[in-house]
């Protein structure tokens, strides 16, 4: 492990933490549903309540698909890192553990994209 | 069997370089596309500076390939007489 | 009295043996270690330099003569392809969006190749390589100089291509092409000399060369047809030196094939990643197409790149690892990477369409097994939603892989319909991956990919801002001012090719050209 090198090599992230202004990175994707070409970055404040990103942020990202108006927020099946999780919408990142560049997909049984074919 | 192929412009030089290499491999197919033509050939292929040099009628290097060549595989083996294209199994 | 003598000319093989031998020296002022600083670190063990032999044994004399020649053939086509307006009888102006790419992503590698064989052949000690690395080095910034002259014609007509040099180290996309360069360049020569002489030239080059020129030479662009055609020439005999290298490798020393190995799973995966914009290049963007991706990849990679691989077995080489992946995917880079575009058109320096339905029609042909299951509804569904003035331009950032740091848009093998998610914790932080490739690549060498410059996370730090722009202002418009960094137009270099400036100007100027109004 580490690199072949002529000394020393070292260097620190270029995506730490501090880096980005009080954010975290947070990575959100919504499975069978590839017309968003691939899964979203998004900075959000480690105290911001995991509510209010499926009521405020989502839209914006996600709207734009049909089937996002039908999503029912209480079926919907979380992952963590490809494990199951369970999402507490009252929680903030921060208390629900969510770590900075923390990856969370979301599968929405019923839902399978535009005609079925995990548009 | 592993094929080699080399590929040519198409123009008025390789016109004859062409015809002499399908001359001297006569297992290779020549196969043309939009400005190139490709030749394929199974096991190895060889070019003769001889068979070129009767068809245009003046001497030829066959250095002068790198001209108009636009690819090749295989093993390259070249002397002043020919190229050689092969591999080893 | 008048003898005449005829001189005798040395044959090739002698010729080559006088003008690649004995033209180094062991040094005395310093060590050789310290003079050829980068020749052991790798690990690569080399005995006797003097076992490397050119195969087409071509000395400089001889370069400069047949390279001149090139190029008198080359520049004459430019000229007169400029001259008459070469650029109004391309097919379809869509296509000229095609050249754009080649451009922005393609033109700067070639002179970053320039560099890296520059510096490679410097700090090898054997004179062989040295004279064969000088040459490639020529060519390749020869490559860069006649693309861009190539081009220059189209930059006086057309969008997107006034700023290619600084994009490269801006735009989101750019950076794969870039990382990759960098990657390579970063390495030690003999790394080097695998990753780009073996594994891109050999192995990936035809994939780019032939038959995308041939398809633009279909497309009516002479002169794109004529660079590449004229790069390709020279890299037929950089393919001869690739091989060449990783024979003279494996030959001194049975340590270096374990090395030698790990640096062509990566540097084949690598590369493959990268050659995912070709492959949208030739099944979305030639008007006229001469062949799919799939089938260009069955011809070049599986059936070359198998003769070749099984050629080197007898070193103890084997076929680079991922390959079941690879076979897969060509039923879906193509389209995954279309669709990436045309997602993020907004944000791009070429425009982007929806195929038409007789295009439509040659991919479901060419992929029975994937475009009407899984591409098409796509496609048709944002061409309907255009239509009723909702054309879908996705407006957040997208997640990337460290390290090919394309989007992860690539999908599961096995499942088309699941985006693959792979990751890492190294030291306290996550990595994430579009693939086991990506992934292994990662953790054989941490160090060097935790440093990755991510255009996604760089805009979100704040560095993809021009200077004085004050993020935290009211009414504060991110797209637009990560535009202005890129030094991007918008409503001209970007969106829809439909309605766009380049649209209506080639429409206007061909009727100018086609008739007397």
């Amino acid at each position: 492990m580490g690199v072949a090198a002529i000394k020393e090599y070292a260097f620190e992230p270029a995506d730490r933490l501090e880096n980005f202004h009080g954010n975290q990175l947070l990575y959100i994707g919504w499975d069978q549903h590839l017309l968003f070409c691939a899964p979203f970055c998004l900075p959000l404040p480690p105290a911001m309540r995991f509510g209010d990103i499926i009521d405020k942020v989502l839209p914006g990202v996600f709207g734009y698909h049909p089937d996002f108006a039908k999503i029912d927020w209480s079926k919907v099946v979380w992952l963590k890192s490809g494990q199951p999780w369970q999402a507490d919408f009252n929680k903030s990142l921060a208390e629900l553990g969510l770590k900075h560049k923390d990856v969370l997909r979301f599968r929405t049984p019923g839902l399978d994209g535009i005609k079925g074919s995990a548009s | 069997m592993s094929k080699v192929f080399i590929a040519l412009q198409t123009n008025d030089d390789t016109r004859s370089i062409i015809q002499a290499i399908l001359a001297d491999n006569p297992h290779a197919i020549a196969n043309e596309q939009p400005a190139m033509v490709k030749i394929d050939a199974e096991g190895s292929l060889v070019v003769r500076r001889s068979t070129i040099e009767e068809l245009i009628g003046r001497d030829f290097d066959l250095q002068e390939l790198h001209i108009n060549l636009i690819s090749l595989t295989g093993h390259v083996d070249e002397t002043d007489d020919e190229l050689t294209l092969s591999w080893n199994t | 009295m008048d003898m005449k003598v005829s001189k005798k000319k040395l044959g090739l093989k002698e010729k080559y043996q006088h003008m690649t031998r004995g033209l180094g020296w062991e040094t005395t002022y310093q060590s050789m270690d310290e003079v050829f600083p980068y020749a052991k670190y790798e690990g690569i063990k080399i005995h006797d330099w003097e076992k490397w032999e050119d195969p087409f044994r071509l000395t400089m004399d001889a370069y400069w003569k047949y390279q001149a020649e090139k190029e008198r053939k080359l520049y004459a086509i430019i000229d007169a392809y400029a001259q008459n307006n070469g650029h109004l009888s391309v097919t379809d102006a869509r296509y000229i969006n095609a050249v754009k790419l080649f451009l922005n992503g393609i033109s700067p590698l070639e002179y970053m190749a320039h560099r890296g064989f520059a510096h490679a052949g410097r700090q090898f000690p054997g004179v062989g390589p040295r004279v064969a690395c000088l040459m490639q080095s020529l060519d390749e910034i020869r490559h860069a100089q006649t693309q861009i002259h190539s081009l220059s014609n189209y930059n006086k007509y057309y969008n997107g291509f006034h700023e290619y040099r600084h994009m490269l180290e801006r735009v989101w996309y750019l950076s794969v092409p870039r990382s990759f360069f960098d990657d390579a360049y970063t390495a030690g020569p003999f790394e080097f000399m695998v990753a780009i002489g073996f594994s891109f030239e050999y192995v990936l080059t035809n994939l780019l060369f032939v038959p995308f020129v041939s398809g633009a030479a279909y497309n009516g662009d002479m002169g794109t047809m004529t660079f590449g055609f004229s790069a390709q020439s020279d890299e037929a005999r950089h393919m001869t030196l690739g091989l060449e290298v990783i024979k003279f490798i494996l030959e001194q020393d049975p340590d270096n094939l374990p090395i030698v190995q790990q640096w062509i799973d990566k540097w084949t995966w690598r590369g493959y990643r990268v050659l995912t914009l070709v492959g949208m290049m030739m099944d979305y963007m030639l008007p006229k197409r001469i062949m799919s991706w799939k089938e260009a990849w069955e011809v070049y990679f599986e059936e070359n790149g198998g003769a070749l691989f099984k050629d080197l077995a007898r070193y103890g080489i084997r076929p680079p690892k991922w390959l079941d992946q690879i076979e897969q995917d060509k039923d879906h880079i193509s389209h995954q990477a279309w669709g990436t575009f045309y997602n993020y058109a907004a944000a791009c320096n070429f425009h982007t369409w929806i195929p038409t339905d007789d295009e439509l029609d040659w991919l479901s042909q060419k992929y029975p097994n994937s475009f009407d299951k899984y591409y098409r509804p796509r496609l048709e569904f944002w061409r309907e939603e255009a239509k009723k003035g909702n054309r879908f331009y996705n407006k957040t950032l997208p997640m990337l892989c460290q390290t090919c740091q394309i989007p992860m848009i690539f999908t599961e093998p096995g499942d088309p319909t699941q985006i693959c998610y792979r990751e890492v914790d190294y030291k306290d932080n996550k990595y994430h991956f579009c693939s086991d490739g990506c992934k292994e690549i990662f953790e054989h060498e941490p160090e060097k990919y935790i440093q990755a410059w991510l255009p996604v996370h760089q805009i979100y730090q704040g560095n993809c801002f021009n200077e004085g722009v004050d993020p935290t202002a009211e009414g504060f418009d991110p797209l637009a001012a990560v535009l202005d960094y890129y030094h991007l137009n918008f409503g001209r270099d970007n969106l829809d090719f439909e309605g766009s400036e380049d649209q209506r100007n080639f429409e206007a100027w061909r009727g100018m050209a086609t008739k007397n109004t």
